[in-house]
């Protein structure tokens, strides 16, 4: 093929062949690249098991979604669309980019399938790709740089601004666009002045402005030019790459692989150990993660894939009320000691603890298990596992706070917080009306339907209305049920999210004894904690139903009848509890049984669904108090359901309930607005002239 | 520096809910949950400390019922090097002075730099420590909230004083030193930290093995005698309120306010 001007391989630069640098280049620069690949997975080898090779349709599924299809990013949307037209543009330039290389030692080559017609439409297609892309960039730019939108900030504590690094990124992929924009503008002005048919160049796209601004320069000028252009793309290109893995652009590699692997179970928390059954238990010398590489090699590819957005601690409660916590800086500061104990050159360090020094003990206990950060994250990174495994390590080390020691004894010796005597458990049931019969399962009684109301609903004067209005809803609708009374321990949901493995364990056989003693067919709890823990973390348990989804199944089959609204209430919102919402993707149950009361005006928080903000946490959660804090996430929340113009707000979660209206009552919005538990609600709007049973 | 800290099993507050039983004689002691008297972990907890950086070693001693063996193994869990548990039914019905002179009889059994005990336990009386001082012959500081060890003969001892301000004493070692809550933050133990330590043998002395006779320590050596225990009947002026809580704190709002407790 007649070339207008030489090209990069059969010209001699200082004196050396152009095809041998062109082929060095890439021979270095991929040499380079496997190298320090093979170091980042040194950490990777030695972490600890983690079986994510199953269910690959879903995990297709996911990859479809969360990588290709970038389903999170417009969540925050400039930033969101942005970086899709990134990621769109470097899939389409992946091909030019890998052609351009080969040009370089092989000047004739075209890609396979890329002659003739596909050819130039992707020609055109990859010219505007390169001319979106380098906008972008500049866009992106300007906002680091210029505007630096507060969730980038680094906070003192946690080291300096990141501002160089995607400055510096950002410029090395315009670079390559205009490198390539221009390797190609200087060939095709070089062809118009030679009067030969020129390529066809896409109107208006970056390399078209050049070419049209490099129309009338002399050819040595643009020899010059195309060749400069071409072995800057190149050495761009192959430093890019090498440069990847040393900070968050390592996600351009590894996102992939992170979103193949990702969880994919909501709601679970990962055993102490993957493949260690709960009687082998014993025989491990440590639980938890002390050290970096006690981490699940999964974990660590989270670490690797962290890409500094600052999505997670934007939408962290914990972060937002000025605890202690950053989940951004969880993943930040363990990439940085997995670089720094697993460096690329040089020897590997001896491992130190990460508590005290890489992470603080209360930003680790300030995690109220939430789930928004995950939710959140655009490349699937977990964190309630990572927190849940370095509190194992800390109860293991003894490193708990005295606040949570009393609780943590008191569900010990008596199965709840509280340290009430057992027996103190069903009196609740007291105070019910006489033709109300809550009765006691067990050998001798054995209704199909056991209601599992958990410590808190048992045990808390205000929260044992959500128990008595629970109970009234079942007997409305002739439900066979009983409670287990003294017989039922605390669930032990936060106590095995906060890493007591094996006190939670010794709860959870308790109750699964005294379940299966009581013959129930079924569970029902109103306490989404529990419901949890009834479905995910325990195994030898019949199905277990949240009150909610009770309450919409009879609904909808006629047995609940409702009376219109009744309350002195405008507008209700509603409160997603995370365990329902995020961890159970419960949002529609509660709210159609909303809609189920006629009359009812419901309007929605602005943090509503899968952005729930979080109240402040249920159980043990309770009891934490944390070292730094600007207000209550309680107070916050408050305000905006204050937002909203609402006066009533419903959630359907005991301790919902609790953070709340204690929320409520501090900021001020006493007496304008009110909160109540969704069965307390529909308790009030039964309609018993027209009750079935 | 080897210590031996003293330390005892009691119903917790916290964990049960204490009433007085019928005869007056006692608490009634059906359905009670037991721990460790909290003042004893607090010594406990600084035992180990002092021993982690001064070296040598930590046991703890427990007077009671073979149930004791389950404190004690709580605190081998925390960190204690060994457990002795004395056990006797010749020690029925001792009383302060009796308990002191079994620990004296532990104490002299072995070779101990430092005593602690808590300043107090359920009982309240608060007399164990200085009492097993003064039959040992040594030094004594009471409701102790910090201790610095200076070389291996002495320490410095703070107390709270009157007026939040703090006092600082110079004592000598061998000596007994009684513990004051929050003088540090005793670290957590958890199932798996007892099951840990299930298997280490406890050994357990009775009064032959100290050299002890019944009228020495039991109930005929005892000179204190609990002659009632009851709760006191309301005075003038004394006002228990009564409601929910919310209810209870809007009364007492309401007196604070009345009575310029409060504006």
């Amino acid at each position: 093929m007649e070339h207008a001007l030489i090209p990069p391989a059969e010209i001699a630069i200082l004196g050396i062949p152009g095809m041998v640098l062109a082929l060095l280049i890439p021979v270095v620069g991929i040499a380079a690249f496997g190298y320090i690949i093979a170091r980042r997975l040194i950490p990777l080898a030695k972490g600890a098991s983690d079986p994510r090779f199953d269910r690959f349709p879903t995990r297709i599924k996911q990859v479809l979604l969360y990588w290709l299809a970038q389903y999170k990013q417009p969540r925050y949307r400039l930033a969101g669309i942005l970086h899709i037209v990134i990621f769109i543009g470097f899939l389409i330039l992946a091909i030019r980019s890998t052609s351009l290389v080969i040009i370089g030692f092989s000047p004739d080559f075209v890609f396979p399938g890329l002659d003739g017609t596909a050819g130039t439409v992707y020609g055109v297609l990859k010219d505007y790709a390169a001319t979106a892309v380098f906008i972008a960039c500049i866009v992106a730019g300007v906002r680091r740089g210029f505007f630096k939108p507060q969730r980038y900030s680094v906070p003192a504590k946690y080291g300096t601004e990141h501002t160089w690094e995607a400055i510096f990124v950002l410029g090395l992929i315009g670079g390559l666009m205009v490198f390539e924009g221009l390797f190609e503008a200087t060939a095709v002005a070089a062809q118009a002045q030679q009067g030969a048919a020129a390529e066809l160049i896409a109107p208006l796209s970056l390399a078209w402005f050049f070419s049209v601004l490099l129309g009338q320069a002399p050819v040595a000028a643009l020899q010059g030019l195309h060749t400069t252009a071409y072995f800057l793309h190149d050495a761009i290109f192959f430093f890019f790459l090498c440069y990847l893995p040393f900070g968050k652009h390592f996600h351009v590699i590894s996102s992939i692989f992170n979103v193949v692997f990702s969880k994919l179970d909501r709601g679970r928390i990962k055993p102490v150990q993957w493949g260690v059954s709960d009687e082998e238990l014993d025989n491990l010398e440590s639980f938890g993660v002390r050290y970096v590489e006690d981490f699940t090699w999964k974990h660590m590819l989270d670490f690797y894939t962290c890409v500094d957005c600052g999505r997670c601690s934007d939408n962290c409660p914990a972060n937002t009320v000025g605890r202690p916590l950053s989940p951004r800086f969880i993943s930040i500061k363990a990439r940085d000691e997995m670089f720094d104990r697993f460096p690329v050159l040089g020897e590997i360090k001896p491992r130190e603890p990460l508590i005290d020094r890489v992470f603080e003990q209360d930003a680790i206990w300030s995690c109220t298990t939430c789930g928004a950060c995950e939710e959140e994250c655009p490349v699937m990174n977990e964190y309630i596992d990572k927190i849940v495994d370095l509190r194992r390590a800390m109860v293991e080390a003894g490193q708990v706070p005295q606040s949570l020691q009393k609780p943590l004894g008191a569900l010990e010796k008596r199965g709840n917080p509280y340290g009430k005597t057992e027996k103190k458990r069903q009196e609740w049931t007291q105070s019910l009306p006489e033709e109300i019969q809550v009765r006691v399962a067990g050998s001798k009684d054995q209704p199909a339907t056991l209601y599992f109301p958990d410590s808190a609903t048992s045990f808390d004067e205000r929260l044992q209305d959500i128990a008595r209005s629970s109970a009234t809803i079942l007997h409305y609708c002739g439900e066979d049920f009983g409670i287990l009374g003294k017989a039922e321990r605390d669930s032990g949901h936060e106590v095995r999210r906060f890493g007591e493995e094996m006190l939670f364990q010794t709860l959870r056989d308790a109750n699964t004894q005294a379940i299966d003693k009581s013959g129930a067919e079924r569970v029902v709890t109103s306490d989404p904690h529990a419901f949890n823990a009834l479905t995910k973390d325990y195994s030898e348990v019949p199905p277990a139903q949240h009150m909610s989804q009770y309450i919409l199944d009879k609904i909808q089959s006629g047995v609940i009848k409702l009376k219109p609204m009744q309350e002195e209430a405008s507008v209700v919102t509603y409160h997603d509890p995370c365990y329902m919402g995020r961890h159970n993707l419960l949002y529609d149950t509660p709210r159609q049984v909303l809609d189920a009361i006629p009359g009812l005006t419901r309007v929605e928080m602005e943090r509503s669904r899968d952005r729930s903000f979080c109240c402040g946490g249920g159980g043990l959660m309770l009891y934490y108090e944390p070292p730094e804090e600007e207000e209550r996430m309680g107070q916050k929340r408050a305000r905006m359901i204050g937002e909203t113009g609402a006066d009533l707000v419903v959630s359907c979660c005991p301790f919902c309930l609790t953070n709340l209206e204690d929320g409520i009552k501090t900021s001020g919005y006493e007496g304008q607005i009110r909160i109540m538990d969704l069965t307390e609600l529909v308790a009030r709007h039964l309609d018993w002239d027209a009750r079935q049973a | 520096m080897n210590i031996l800290v003293c330390v005892k099993r009691v119903p917790d507050p916290a964990e049960n809910e204490i009433e007085i039983n019928s005869d007056g004689s006692d608490i009634e002691r059906e359905d009670l949950v037991y721990s460790v008297n909290e003042w004893d972990n607090y010594a406990v907890e600084e035992a180990i400390q002092i021993r982690d950086q001064h070296g040598g070693s930590v046991t703890v001693v427990s007077v009671g019922e073979e149930e004791s063996e389950e404190i004690l193994r709580r605190e081998m869990a925390m960190g204690a090097d060994q457990g002795i548990l004395v056990s006797d039914d010749a020690f029925e019905g001792a009383d302060g002075r009796g308990i002191a002179t079994i620990l004296k009889a532990v104490a002299e059994n072995g070779d101990y730099d430092l005593i602690l005990t808590g300043a107090q336990s359920d009982e309240g009386a608060a007399q164990i420590g200085g009492m097993l001082a003064a039959m040992l012959n040594q030094p004594y500081a009471s409701l102790v909230n910090e201790i610095q060890v200076q070389g291996g003969t002495k320490l410095e001892v703070g107390r709270e004083i009157e007026g939040g301000n703090q006092e600082v004493s110079e004592i000598e070692l061998p000596c007994v030193l009684s513990i004051q809550s929050g003088i540090n933050e005793p670290r957590y133990v958890g199932i798996r930290g007892i099951r840990k330590v299930s298997g280490v043998e406890i050994p357990e002395k009775e009064a032959s093995d100290l050299g002890l006779s019944e009228d020495q320590v039991g109930e005929k050596a005892a000179r204190v005698k609990r002659v009632d225990y009851f709760h006191p009947e309301m005075g003038e002026g004394a006002e228990i309120l009564e409601g929910g809580t919310e209810e209870v704190a809007e009364k007492l709002v309401e007196l604070l306010k009345s009575k310029g407790g409060m504006k």
